[in-house]
């Protein structure tokens, strides 16, 4: 048996996707640039694909730009916008303490290059607060960038209220939306978006493409040179295959979102209110602003990989922000940022639910899960610590 | 590949010698919950032979077949051969570690060290 858990990391190519797609990695192989038929076929199927997603997200056609992914699309959103600070001697950008490190990274760059950066706080239930960043907008201010939603604790950010302040203020409004995109709505018209970033494979697409919303009149810097692709702003031969199969999953996603993210959510809230029982646990992040699928929890005494690794043997694929599965000696920045200590985000489970979970699936993890703990918290010290009044519970 | 040799991954699944010795001879703990590692050692002494241990580890996989494998290594050994027990023959018994996670072994190390150091605290005249 195999419950796969982790769809913030990758999500299964839907049937739909994959049947799109394999037209191009066969027959239908032109170059999009190529004038006969053969690679006007190619073009005709980009050109589609770019109008199925900019329906889906209320955008215009000409607005999107396909990416190698999330991670490209964010680069590049956000390294424009400084650009275009630059010029008007702005250098000031807002973000938060828990974006994904395709965000994170870039703007640690940006700092080193004479850009001051202000990291808003997301708060123990990890929502930004809008009254927040209407104090922290500068004269000097060129970029707010927020994502849509956590990709760890799934918390979802007020993504309207703080682009009506960014459109008010005159501030460019970006939002790495991959989590968001195919899984709850997302409108850039309505909710006042520039930039917005979002990859296939975490809708049911294929990994290695991604697009990149970009609001007519916004000015877009080049990462990769070389071509007259994508309007000249992102050179290099399309992934005509995987750009397919990212329109039909996205469409898919869309048409059944409603169905699909009520029934997750009930799901979801079972899972947690099973996992809650184990005590000394905490859920990270807001319980209802949050994705239909993510649960994440900590649970004292432990630490994250030995829970993964038990949980593989059982068949369970999950995820942890402990440093042992980031590599690194600091847990989650994510757990961090919202008041966890590292003693205890060491001990965290992402479980990230898919549209074709069952009840059934989520009581075998909640058993499961309850019996690992119990089990390494059985030989942890840390437990004995805080079993035996030695140390105080935190949680 | 997988991340950790089937050796690992059985010390992980059945973890030797864990629990606690109430009447221990030597006491060790090494590592701290920031870091997300502690391994602690009870070691029972009889006649300068090892002969029982028990661990309790809160940390990774590796953390914890490397403390179990560090246990079946000493145990039923003379305390001068556990004094030389290095990082490198846990990891090698356990048919390796990835790079990252060596530290996992020295952690093993150092817990024996540190509990053997607490016999020698608590029984001078044994100090060779």
């Amino acid at each position: 048996m195999r419950i796969y858990a982790d769809n913030a990391a990758t999500t299964k190519p839907s049937r739909t996707a994959i049947e799109a797609m394999l037209p191009f990695l066969g027959e239908e192989y032109g170059n999009p640039s190529s004038l006969y038929a053969l690679g006007q076929r190619a073009k005709e199927a980009l050109e589609q694909a770019r109008e199925d997603i900019a329906a889906v997200i209320h955008a215009e056609p000409k607005e999107i730009i396909f990416t190698s992914g999330g991670s490209e699309a964010d680069n590049q959103a956000i390294l424009s916008a400084a650009e275009a600070g630059r010029g008007a001697g702005k250098r000031h950008i807002i973000s938060t303490a828990f974006e994904h490190h395709a965000v994170l990274h870039t703007l640690k760059k940006l700092e080193k290059n004479g850009f001051d950066v202000t990291l808003l706080d997301v708060h123990e239930n990890g929502v930004v607060r809008p009254g927040e960043l209407e104090a922290a907008i500068r004269d000097d201010t060129c970029l707010v960038t927020v994502m849509s939603a956590n990709n760890e604790i799934g918390t979802i950010q007020p993504i309207r209220e703080l682009g009506a302040i960014c459109k008010r203020r005159g501030v460019l409004f970006h939002t790495d939306a991959v989590q968001a995109v195919g899984h709850i709505p997302v409108d850039v018209s309505a909710d006042n978006i520039d930039l917005l970033s979002a990859s296939a494979h975490k809708f049911h697409g294929v990994k290695g493409t991604g697009f990149l919303y970009v609001r007519k009149g916004v000015r877009l810097t080049n990462l990769i040179e070389g071509g007259a692709q994508e309007r000249g702003k992102r050179a290099g031969t399309e992934n005509v295959p995987g750009i397919v199969a990212m329109a039909a999953a996205l469409k898919e996603s869309a048409a059944h979102m409603d169905g699909n993210a009520a029934r997750m959510r009930s799901l979801r809230d079972r899972l947690i209110a099973g996992l809650r029982e184990i005590p000394h646990s905490a859920l990270n992040g807001d319980a209802a602003q949050r994705l239909p699928g993510n649960v994440n929890f900590c649970f004292e005494g432990i630490e994250g990989e030995g829970l993964l690794l038990h949980l593989d043997d059982r068949g369970i694929c999950a995820s942890s922000g402990s440093a042992c599965t980031s590599g690194s000696l600091d847990p989650s920045h994510v757990l961090l940022a919202i008041g966890r200590v590292h003693d205890v985000a060491h001990g965290s489970l992402r479980l990230t639910i898919g549209e074709d979970a069952t009840e059934e699936e989520v009581d075998y993890i909640i058993r499961n899960v309850k019996e690992v703990v119990e089990h390494l918290r059985g030989f942890s010290p840390v437990w004995r610590d805080l079993t035996t009044g030695k140390a105080r519970f935190i949680l | 590949m997988a991340l950790y040799s089937e050796k690992v991954m059985e010390h992980f699944r059945n973890p030797r010698n864990v629990g606690v010795i109430e009447d221990a001879d030597g006491v060790g703990e090494v590592g701290n919950a920031k870091c997300g590692d502690i391994m602690k050692m009870y070691l029972k002494i009889e006649d300068d032979t090892i002969t029982d241990v028990k661990f309790e580890t809160f940390g990774c996989g590796s953390a914890i077949a490397s403390s179990s494998m560090a246990t079946e290594l000493i145990k039923g050994k003379p305390v001068a051969d556990a004094m030389k027990l290095t990082n490198k023959a846990v990891a090698e018994a356990l048919d390796g570690l990835p790079a990252y996670k060596m530290h996992c072994s020295v952690l093993a190390e150092e817990a024996i060290q540190s509990a053997l150091a607490d016999y020698y605290e608590k029984h001078p005249d044994k100090k060779p």
